[in-house]
């Protein structure tokens, strides 16, 4: 697997961490309630095609990604900086 | 057919032409008391336990590939009772003593060998680490011995004792640890469970579950529509994806995790052995093949085969403790799709809808666990009661907070 990285390009899988689903960007507001929360903490879609996953380019630039990837193929369809996407959902 | 010393004999005299299939391929049913969703080792076992210990007989596993396709097929075959938390520690326990009896209980040889699985300790604060394990282990009745420097050089003479890096302090020995032959313990099953009127349907994806009124109704297949008093799902790797179909979300992710095996050799490795400092575990198989494994590949995937990065550190760690290895070739690697639960451990248990019952979160650890799994999910399935050697693995632990993390992680599924 190789990420294209918005900032350094095409790069090697071994320079990422990764965090797990998007979502986890999205944390509930303190007064959300306990359900928000075990929602937030540990429910996962866990889709057997494409993902929403956080990838930090740990050994490159160090900014979060947000990539949406096929996890059957683990084809990359799309990366962006996670700032920007947090941007772009508000 | 009972298989016996003395049949194996007699097969070979006359040209091994009288063995038969072991199991029957029936069509399915159009209605079962309990459909199991899965035919991997826990799907198996579960009908097994149901036919011969809770009399419940007109019961499917229904299997969408060929039974033994998933990781029971495909793991590093360890088996062992190791665990620290009250949970955990009971059951892995219960399920240790099934394995010691498995072979005579299934009439099916599983190559059961407790060869002893050790754990290397390479600073004084892993010694501590291994010997407070090791009291624990003790303390739910199961056996640990604490070696010292010179106990491991006595017993592993060929692995690095004075890298540079990481010199062997110790190590944690579990004597009753060991492996076993995955696909046997499949087909063991599989054929115990047959022999007791278990319909065991291959090539049959589930693609639906029906659900009326909050019961449990059936499943839709892509052999059609089986109606059912009870579903029981065992689908490991796929799990959010089968409970999907009747509205559920689980505390899942699914990760590839990969395994290796080298040519045969003579005998060399006698026990398990699992390196303190890196990700790196070595067994070797009867057949001579070095069997290692290392560790996820970490990022979701539902693909059974994983990438590079994880070969080459796994490669690395082998070579840092056992450097006798490197001039091995390796024949093979592959890939299995984990059910990561959110602390490590897993879910045996009831769910909201009636006649529902839900068993995965396996990890990496599933296969140890396959007798005890069974045993408790069928005793859950029949009486509606949690077995009391798995009665803390709650769904609703999750939100109540009750997690069993052994590693101390927290809800990252990946680092458990
Ligand atoms: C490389 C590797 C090494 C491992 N090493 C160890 C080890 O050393 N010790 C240990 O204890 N554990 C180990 N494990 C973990 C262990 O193998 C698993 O936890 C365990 O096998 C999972 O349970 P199972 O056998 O029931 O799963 P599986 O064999 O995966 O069974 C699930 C079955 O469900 C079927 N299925 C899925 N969806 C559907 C559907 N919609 N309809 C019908 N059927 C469906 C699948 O085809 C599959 O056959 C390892 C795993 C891997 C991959
Ligand atoms: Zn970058």
């Amino acid at each position: 697997m190789r990420i294209t990285c918005p900032i350094c390009g095409d790069r090697d899988l071994r320079e990422f961490h990764y965090r797990g689903a998007a979502k986890l960007m999205h944390r509930p507001a303190p007064d959300a309630g306990d359900e928000a929360f075990y929602d937030y903490v540990h429910i996962r879609e866990n889709p057997p095609g494409l993902n929403r996953e956080l990838w930090f380019h740990e050994l490159g630039c160090r900014a979060w990604l947000v990539a949406e990837r096929d996890v059957t193929s683990h084809e990359f369809k799309s990366v962006e900086l996670a700032a920007e996407a947090k941007r772009g959902a508000k | 057919m009972r298989y016996s010393a003395l049949g194996v004999f007699w097969h070979g005299l006359t040209g091994n032409k009288g063995w038969k299939p072991v199991w029957r391929n029936p069509d399915p049913k159009p209605h079962y008391d309990v459909v199991i969703i899965g035919g991997g080792g826990h799907g198996l076992s579960t009908a097994y336990y149901l036919a011969e210990r809770y009399g419940i007989r007109n019961v499917a596993v229904l299997e969408k590939g060929y039974l033994g396709s998933g990781s029971i097929g495909r793991n590093t075959t360890i088996v062992r009772a190791n665990y620290m938390l009250e949970g955990n520690s009971q059951f892995y326990s219960h399920s240790l003593k099934l394995w010691e009896n498995l072979e005579a209980e299934l009439n099916y040889n599983v190559m059961h060998s407790q060869r002893g699985q050790v754990m290397l300790g390479h600073s004084d604060g892993q010694m501590d680490m291994l010997a407070r394990r090791g009291n624990m282990m003790r303390m739910q009745g199961d056996d640990a011995v604490l070696w010292g420097r010179e106990d491991v050089r006595k017993h592993l003479p060929y692995i690095d004792h004075e890298n540079a890096r990481f010199p062997v302090y110790g190590g944690l020995m579990h004597w009753r640890g060991g492996t076993a032959r995955h696909d046997a313990v499949a087909w063991g099953y599989a054929r115990g469970a047959d022999m007791r009127g278990v319909d065991l349907i291959q090539n049959c994806e589930v693609t639906g579950i029906r659900v009326e009124g909050g019961v449990v109704r059936g499943v839709d297949t892509t052999r059609g529509h089986i109606g059912a008093g009870k579903v029981a799902l065992t689908a490991a790797g796929r799990s959010s994806q089968v409970a999907a179909m009747a509205g559920l979300r689980l505390p899942i992710e699914s990760h590839v995790l990969q395994a290796f095996v080298t040519e045969g050799l003579k005998p060399v490795i006698p026990h398990v052995v699992s390196f303190g400092m890196g990700h790196f575990y070595i067994s070797q198989s009867d057949k001579g093949g070095l069997v290692f494994g290392g560790d996820l590949d970490m990022y979701n995937s539902y693909a059974q085969r994983g990438n590079l990065p994880m070969v080459e550190h796994v490669a690395e760690a082998g070579m840092a403790l056992m450097p006798m290895i490197g001039k091995a070739k390796m024949l093979r690697s592959w890939g299995g799709v984990m059910d990561m639960s959110m602390d490590g451990s897993p879910i045996i248990d009831k769910t909201d809808i009636a006649g529902l019952f839900l068993n995965c979160g396996w990890c990496y650890g599933g296969f140890k666990a396959v007798p005890g799994s069974g045993d408790a999910f069928a005793h859950l399935i029949a009486s509606g009661n949690h077995h009391p050697a798995a009665d803390k693995f709650l769904l609703s632990r999750f939100r109540t907070g009750h997690v069993i993390d052994e590693t101390g992680n927290g809800a990252t599924p990946n680092l458990h």
